[in-house]
């Protein structure tokens, strides 16, 4: 049976630079620990499957010029919430792998079992300014380093077999140094030695989402098109698990979408989105996500504001959804990747 | 002593608990020891610290697992959370404890380390703190990008560059730069944003910073190094520095007289760094258990596995196959070149002397070779009924030579139960540690101002 599961982008106060001034509280608390946990409560109440967490280390680009690193929000909220799962963007141009991974097997600890990772490039040369680094802009540098990156951070969360702590009382071992291993690898940029320094993770490998270029090495493939016959095409010839990326805008009690955005608009005027829009109803959006359902295995939604959009999913799409069919709540206490119809993978080295 | 006292006889006693995670003095084989990973572990431990009024949580940190004579430890425990992942997860669940990573400054990165520690601060409503460590060796270089990049002798230079780039960029913001009202021209006032900028011999970096200040203005920055270099370090750098002078009452106050000292000379107040040494308590109800408790400790943190492994770390070899309960091995060591073991070493003695020395002791004392261990390496710490501790941690601060002390629980997760429920009612009823929370930040809690 097939999955269609439901992801929402929580960064900053929803998709557009104007959305600030619509949220329910003031702009000084937009980066609080208060403010995210209420935002990642509601979508879990909501029934979403998983929450994202948009980054760099760049200054976001629409008008909130903050933004807390976002392993720290999935992980500020993993002990808090219980089902839903916690997917931060993590980059791959310049971070240090191992960090990556330490930070990543962490939170699917904290999180027990519900942790992602989008894995991203950054192209942008102020991000190797900021780190430090020489720039790399060219695509087949940027291709390079995720594709090295996602393989060293898998490899590590594999270092430690899963039942390497056996606390051996006869012989005085903690570890059983024979499940440990080292990654040793070598890429043309950099290598890492391994093994981890924290133990395998409770889902043995973290979901990771890229797009169709990383689709060798991801579980889920992010489909970015802002035409929805090519959204369904990438979707339908990709050969795994898709999630389709929708900016939405919906109607509220009161004020239609395409007023909401106009005064938004007002405010400071949209850049164009590379994402499928929808502004409208939510019995269209009800439809929408229906009539996607047959393509994809999933949508990754980006609220237009999220505490005037959100509430709109919560009363209306969802329960709709959720009532036909087409999606189901996340099962509680089980894993992300449960959640998502994919197994938990055996370690590389185990023996069969 | 040369090092005369300093009276202070209202001071209280400030508690850190600092989970080790990785050594052989967290006790594994004992039923009561629970999962070093599960993050119920963590929970209960940092829930038992806030109840007990503690300053601070701390989280240690080691990039690369440690080995003896090119194989992976295995007797000790091993196997960590990342520490700041970790933290923010506990500043979900806490309100008032402060939150302490610790991280290093060869194999970070300025701009992604000052964000990921503000992430903590903000998120925490101002109770991050950093203890700032220097690491050199190209043994964990070969996990990073860069590998051994960093010669010995730079290791300072890079940490005080590192430091003060840090602290720039957590002041990119001025305070109330964000608006407090959605009516206002703008989400942040775009002139009270500073772009940063700096070149120096270890960073040529420029960013915007992405966070605000918190409540407390800067985390907490600790420090543990114990050198000359490193204590004019601390003096130049630190807020609290995690000592190793916690066992011998004469020598914590020399070392706290040598930082004020030190703290004069750099032009700051003789208070403005607090000692924590990192120390372990054992308490027994009745003065009639405590040497048995005592004993039980020792013996559950020096298996006589783990006693060889130590005893070998000085023979250079491996000595598994000797009988910790016989004598020491008849042969002396043969020195090596660098040390064979890795994250674990022994600093600078030669091995040819300690092993002269501890046959000495075996000798005197007729010793096993467990035994030796034990005397020659454990860490003494308090031992004692919860009143007889009480007055001596209450000495120890009222005197001048620390400020508190930063406990590390000899078995997880219930290692804090005792102190917090026989330890702090004594302190308390000497009027000598906190009955609340006196404020909402690290910053506050160790006794400062916010910065």
């Amino acid at each position: 049976m097939s999955i269609f599961a439901l992801g929402i982008e929580l960064d900053g106060e929803g998709n557009h630079p104007a959305a600030w001034r619509r949220a329910h509280h003031p702009p000084s608390e937009s980066l609080s620990g208060g403010t995210l946990t209420q935002k990642a409560r509601a979508a879990e109440n909501a029934g979403f499957t998983l929450a994202t967490f948009e980054d760099s280390i760049l200054p976001p680009k629409g008008d909130i010029r903050g933004r807390v690193d976002a392993v720290n929000r999935a992980s500020f909220v993993a002990a808090t919430t219980s089902t839903i799962g916690l997917v931060p963007v993590v980059e791959t141009t310049y971070a240090e792998p191992f960090h990556t991974s330490s930070q990543l097997a962490t939170l699917d600890y904290s999180s027990r079992g519900r942790g992602g990772w989008i894995a991203t490039r950054v192209a942008e040369p102020a991000a190797a300014r900021a780190w430090g680094r020489p720039v790399l802009t060219e695509q087949v540098d940027l291709d390079r380093e995720q594709r090295d990156s996602i393989a060293v951070v898998r490899s590590l969360w594999d270092s430690w077999e899963d039942d390497a702590v056996i606390r051996d009382y006869a012989s005085g071992r903690f570890l059983d140094r024979d499940k440990l291993h080292y990654v040793d690898f070598e890429g043309e940029s950099f290598t890492v030695k391994g093994p981890a320094i924290v133990p395998r993770p409770p889902q043995g490998q973290l979901v990771v989402f890229g797009t169709e270029a990383d689709r060798e090495q991801v579980d889920v493939v992010l489909v970015t098109e802002t035409d929805r016959d090519a959204a369904l095409d990438a979707a339908n010839r990709s050969r795994g698990l898709t999630f389709i990326e929708i900016d939405i805008t919906l109607d509220t009690p009161g004020v239609s979408a395409a007023d909401r955005l106009a005064i938004l608009n007002g405010h400071q005027p949209a850049t164009k989105s590379p994402r499928l829009e929808y502004s409208g109803t939510t019995t269209g959006l009800v439809q929408l996500l229906t009539d996607l359902a047959d393509h994809a295995d999933g949508v990754r939604l980006f609220p237009t504001v999220i505490d005037e959009d959100l509430p709109v999913l919560a009363r209306y799409v969802l329960p709709a959804l959720f009532k036909s069919g087409v999606a189901h709540r996340p099962v509680p206490g089980s894993s992300l990747r449960a959640n998502l119809g994919l197994a938990r993978p055996a370690d590389r080295h185990a023996e069969v | 002593m040369s090092s005369s006292e300093v009276s202070r006889p209202d001071a209280h006693v400030h508690f850190g608990v600092f989970f080790q995670g990785v050594n052989h003095t967290t006790i594994w084989s004992d039923p009561a020891s629970g999962s070093q990973i599960d993050f119920e572990t963590f929970r209960r431990i940092i829930t038992t610290a806030e109840r007990g009024l503690f300053d601070a949580f701390f989280l240690g940190e080691g990039l690369r697992l440690r080995e003896q004579n090119g194989k992976i430890l295995d007797l000790d425990i091993a196997g960590r959370p990342d520490a700041i992942a970790q933290l923010t997860a506990l500043a979900g669940i806490t309100e008032h404890i402060g939150l302490v990573a610790t991280q290093n400054t060869t194999y970070n990165e300025p701009a992604d380390l000052a964000r990921r520690l503000a992430g903590l601060d903000v998120l925490s409503d101002g109770r991050a703190g950093w203890n700032a460590v220097t690491t050199d060796n190209a043994w964990t270089g070969a996990n990073f990008r860069r590998g051994g990049f960093l010669d010995h002798e730079l290791r300072y230079e890079r940490a005080e560059q590192f430091i003060r780039t840090v602290r720039a960029i957590w002041d990119s913001w001025a305070d109330d730069a964000i608006a407090t009202s959605t009516d206002s021209a703008a989400w942040a006032d775009p002139n009270a944003v500073a772009h940063l900028a700096r070149s120096t011999s270890q960073f040529d970096i420029s960013l915007d910073a992405t966070l605000p200040r918190s409540p407390q203005g800067h985390p907490v920055i600790f420090q543990a190094g114990d050198s000359p270099v490193g204590r004019d370090f601390a003096a130049a750098n630190a807020d609290v520095i995690f000592s190793g002078h916690g066992t011998h009452f004469d020598d914590a106050l020399a070392f706290a007289n040598d930082i004020r000292v030190r703290l004069l000379a750099a032009g700051r107040p003789a208070d403005d760094i607090k000692i924590l040494p990192g120390t372990q308590i054992v308490l027994a109800e009745k003065a009639s258990e405590v040497e048995e408790k005592r004993r039980w400790v020792l013996e559950g943190q020096y298996t006589g596995q783990t006693a060889l492994s130590l005893v070998g770390l000085v023979w250079g070899r491996d000595l598994s196959d000797l009988n910790p309960d016989g004598p020491l091995p008849a042969d002396d060591p043969v020195p090596a070149p660098i040390s064979v073991t890795r994250g674990a070493a022994r600093d600078g003695k030669d091995p040819i002397t300690i092993a002269k020395e501890w046959r000495t002791l075996a000798e005197a004392k007729n010793l096993s070779l467990r035994q030796v261990a034990i005397e020659t390496s454990a860490r003494s710490g308090f031992v004692g009924t919860p009143g007889k501790v009480a007055d001596e941690l209450t000495r120890w601060v009222r005197a001048g030579a620390t400020d508190g002390f930063n406990i590390s629980p000899y078995i997880v997760p219930g290692g804090l139960d005792e102190i917090v429920g026989w330890l702090v009612p004594e302190l308390q009823e000497r009027g000598a540690y906190r009955t609340e929370y006196t404020s909402t930040t690290l910053r506050g809690h160790s006794g400062f101002v916010n910065r």
